[in-house]
């Protein structure tokens, strides 16, 4: 009962953004949401056929696009799919723009000619309002609803304005589908509009897309909206293993277009290369701090934990003043004529910065663990080796390190982990070729925009480190590890 | 009692060609201020087993550490098999040590903690088998070769750590309060083991311990500590019949004591006015001269009472009494020393005292010894 304020904190800190990222990283319901004729009348076409999709479809996201560009949630839905394919964007912007101005009209001024019923707004509400119109005439109902929650939407009267041309164009296609069929009709009016219509002027959006934007004509694009049309994907955490879905399937990227491959395993390699400094560095002070009397030992202590005092920006920033060209260390190199002006050593904005500013930054998580498990080390088991014979090397390598391997473990699994997730520190002294998985995570998140693909790189990073986790307690055991 | 030490070291310095171990008027100081060992000197024989005894905080851990050369000593010298050995490192001496711990590595098998001492002296394999499985066979331990030490119980860990620092077959073994984790049933059942064991390789053990009886069942000779000096180094009958001061008297065995004044000295035996102001004829072991105060020291078994008591006799009066079956201790109001112990043998023809009653006691001079004012405990 106590700890329940600690379990609520942990839950909304941790756990449900945990979830929340899990979730976004395969979440993909813009396009069903945005566009839901059009994915329905999507549904009947494969892009196998190599051709655009008919008529009924360019209706269907006529109707969809019109309400979207009200709504102008379509810039949104293009910017969706340009992570999947690039150009998408720009057509929806275009097109978004046009489709108001389609030449649709002429449907409404033929049915207003016809009857000066149909630019009736209450006539609209009434006939609307009979179920068995509804049935015969699913499209018109569909886009009247439409219309009405977008007048309430925008503070008018639905009851007093004439619907858009969309709902007549629906109207015109549903009665040409009745006359057609050739079915009865028992409503007058809709009667009359349907023996009617087959003598009307007709538009095809088909034509009126195509003109506005030329790629609609492109079944590519096509592909992807219906490739992306579900409510999950696995897109983005293809995309973050370098491959992308295509009509067959998923395939890996072409070459020029890889990134992450490289920038996970970068990021394993080089957080691997920290964490072995740090030990290697780690190891002899933890020695020293656990073989010291308790009062230099707590002064030495504090001059590990001194770092944590200070900005980690300012740390950072330090190693920059240090290792840039122009430099504190290339200035001395320089001065005591080890190297010459012209051999100035690039130490910074390469890996190599990544590294010495990363495994400075890190070490104290190296040796606290360290020094926390060679202090339960008692010396008398030193001792007890140097009575049976060993000389102090022997000593050491036989018995004390064996038992001071956990605070290795310990130390490692925290640097690593911390490390595998750096981003300050890289972006700082990194640049284009010491910059880590989490910078480009950080980029998606902040410029691009793209959360799908952060959470789904994000993810990929989690399972990495629980992997790994998981190997550790295999093969060393967790219970081995001692952090204090 | 300055002049007492001044006659052993002596003693031990003529001894010193024969001594296996020896130490030469050893100091030790950590801190350089307080001497923790004081002008130790000791010579221990070839298989000969002595024993450091005292309470804690008396030096002996830091005397065997400094034979062990994990100490150096801050002045005076240690000699082994007449050879000094402060300027050679720990792992060249040889000696094979058992902690109090035991210090078994946990990372290896108890096979692996055996084979240790073995393979850093390149012994071949083979050979290393043989020994091993030897050395276990000896502490009966041979079916638990493969475990670990956590897997052991303390006094399996025990026999291990025995059978690790006798592998390499060391003539000289420490041994630091090995027994101090144990129950008390294991404890002397491991006493008789190691007992049993040190005769039977003949080496030299120097054993350090607070508890009076292991010392005292186990040893050819115990050195009694207090303060960082030897305050007697006798065989144990000698120890506990014949105390040469206050401290060993009362440290070793239940023993009663008396404050008085030296009245006069005729030979062996000194007459000593007591604080109650009656007069005790006692035996003169280290009592300084007429007009010096004195420790009488007695042992409560010694106490005769009623007839029995000739000499010294006193009337008594009952305080309390336990029965112990084989004997009734008796605490009685001695002389004005409420705490004075009797004990009363359960032995045919022994009357049983009452409390509140009051009784004749008595004891011989002869077992009745005036020794030094040392400060006791
Ligand atoms: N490493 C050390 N540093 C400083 N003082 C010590 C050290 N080891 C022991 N001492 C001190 O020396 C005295 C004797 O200790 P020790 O030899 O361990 O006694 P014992 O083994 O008889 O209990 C104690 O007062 C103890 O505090
Ligand atoms: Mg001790």
């Amino acid at each position: 009962m106590l700890i329940a304020p600690l379990l609520i904190f942990v839950l909304i800190t941790f756990i449900f953004p945990i979830s929340d990222m899990l979730f976004r990283s395969v979440e993909n319901d813009i396009v069903s949401d945005t566009l839901p004729r059009t994915v329905v009348a999507l549904e009947s076409w494969s892009a196998e056929s190599q051709e655009a999709p008919d008529e009924d479809v360019f209706a269907a996201f006529y109707t969809d696009l019109y309400l979207a560009q009200e709504y102008k949630t379509h810039t949104r839905l293009g910017s969706r799919l340009n992570y999947q394919q690039t150009g998408i964007s720009s057509m929806f912007r275009k097109t978004g723009r046009r489709v108001k101005r389609f030449d649709t009209d002429v449907y409404t001024d033929q049915f207003e000619e016809l009857d000066a019923k149909w630019a009736d707004p209450s006539y609209w509400a009434s006939l609307m309002n009979n179920e068995r119109v509804q049935k015969q005439l699913p499209e018109t109902a569909s886009s009247y609803t439409a219309w009405r929650e977008l007048m309430v939407e925008e503070g008018d009267n639905p009851d007093a304005e004439t619907p858009e041309d969309f709902v007549y164009t629906s109207l015109y296609r549903d009665l040409m589908h009745l006359s057609e069929n050739g079915a009865s009709v028992r409503n007058a009016d809709v009667r009359t509009a349907m023996n009617a219509v087959s003598g009307f002027e007709s538009v095809s959006l088909k034509e009126q897309f195509i003109d506005a934007e030329d790629d609609w004509a492109d079944p590519k694009y096509w592909a992807t909206i219906k490739l992306y049309s579900g409510n999950y994907t696995p897109g983005y955490f293809l995309n973050a293993v370098d491959m992308e879905q295509t009509i067959n399937g998923a395939e890996v990227k072409p070459e020029n277009e890889r990134l992450y491959g490289t920038l996970f395993a970068r990021t394993i390699y080089m957080s691997l290369f920290i964490m072995g400094c740090t030990i290697l560095l780690g190891y002899p002070v933890a020695f020293l701090l656990a073989n010291i009397s308790r009062r230099s030992a707590n002064m030495l202590l504090i001059l590990v934990l001194l770092p944590f005092w200070t900005s980690l920006l300012v740390r950072t920033s330090a190693w920059k003043v240090l290792l840039q060209q122009q430099g504190v260390i290339n200035d001395i190199l320089v001065w005591s004529g080890l190297i010459d002006e012209a051999g100035r050593l690039i130490m910074i904005n390469n890996q190599m910065g990544t590294i010495i500013a990363m495994t400075h930054i890190l070490l104290p998580f190296m040796i606290l663990p360290l020094y926390s498990v060679m202090q339960t080390i008692p010396p008398s088991y030193v001792r007890a080796a140097k009575s049976l014979g060993a000389n102090d090397w022997t000593a050491f390598r036989r018995v004390y390190f064996p038992q001071s391997i956990p605070g290795i473990g310990a130390g490692s699994i925290l640097v690593f982990i911390m490390s595998i997730g750096y981003y300050i520190t890289p972006e700082i002294v990194g640049g284009t070729q010491g910059v880590f998985i989490s910078n480009r995570i950080a980029y998606h998140i902040s410029s691009s925009l793209n959360w799908g693909l952060a959470s789904a790189l994000g993810a990929i990073l989690l399972a990495v480190v629980l992997i790994l986790y998981w190997l550790y307690d295999r093969f060393v055991g967790i219970d081995n590890m001692k952090l204090g | 009692m300055i002049s007492n030490l001044a006659k052993r070291g002596k003693v031990l310095d003529s001894n010193k060609d024969t001594g296996f171990v020896v130490f030469d008027q050893v100091q030790k100081s950590y801190d350089g201020v307080t001497l923790v060992v004081k002008n130790l000197n000791l010579s221990i024989a070839k298989g000969e087993f002595v024993t450091m005894l005292g309470p804690s905080g008396s030096g002996k851990t830091t005397c065997l550490m400094m034979l062990a050369g994990f100490e150096t000593a801050t002045h005076g010298d240690i000699l082994l098999d007449g050879q000094p050995i402060n300027d050679i490192p720990p792992h060249k001496r040889g000696i094979g040590m058992v902690f109090q711990n035991y210090a078994l590595f946990p990372h290896m098998t108890v096979a692996e903690n055996l084979a240790f001492p073995l393979q850093v002296r390149n012994i071949s394999k083979s050979e290393q088998q043989e020994k091993v499985r030897r050395a276990l066979d000896m502490v009966q331990m041979s079916k638990f070769a493969n475990r670990r030490p956590v897997q052991l119980s303390g006094g399996q860990q025990q026999r291990i750590a025995l059978a690790r620092a006798l592998v390499f077959e060391p003539e000289l073994v420490l041994m630091d309060e090995p027994l101090g984790a144990l129950d008390k049933q294991l404890r002397e059942h491991m006493q008789l083991e190691i007992k049993r064991l040190h005769e039977r390789l003949g080496i030299s053990v120097v054993y350090v311990t607070h508890d009076q009886s292991e010392a005292l069942t186990m040893s050819d000779r115990v050195a009694v500590f207090n303060d960082g000096v030897i305050k007697q180094l006798a065989p144990p009958e000698e120890l506990y019949d014949k105390p040469d001061n206050a401290f060993v008297a009362q440290f070793i065995g239940e023993n009663n004591r008396l404050i008085g004044t030296v009245e006069s000295v005729d030979g062996d035996y000194a007459g000593v006015r007591l604080a109650s102001g009656d007069l005790c004829q006692a035996l003169a072991v280290n009592c300084g001269a007429v007009g010096e105060k004195t420790t009488l020291s007695i042992r409560p078994e010694r106490v005769l009472i009623g007839e029995a008591a000739t000499s010294n006799t006193v009337e008594a009066k009952v305080l309390e009494q336990i029965y112990l079956g084989d004997h009734v201790r008796c605490r009685m109001s001695v002389h004005g020393d409420e705490e004075f112990i009797v004990k009363v043998p359960n032995a045919p023809g022994f009357s049983h005292l009452e409390v509140g009653q009051t009784a004749q006691i008595g004891w011989s001079a002869d077992d009745c010894r005036a020794l030094d004012m040392d400060i006791v405990r």
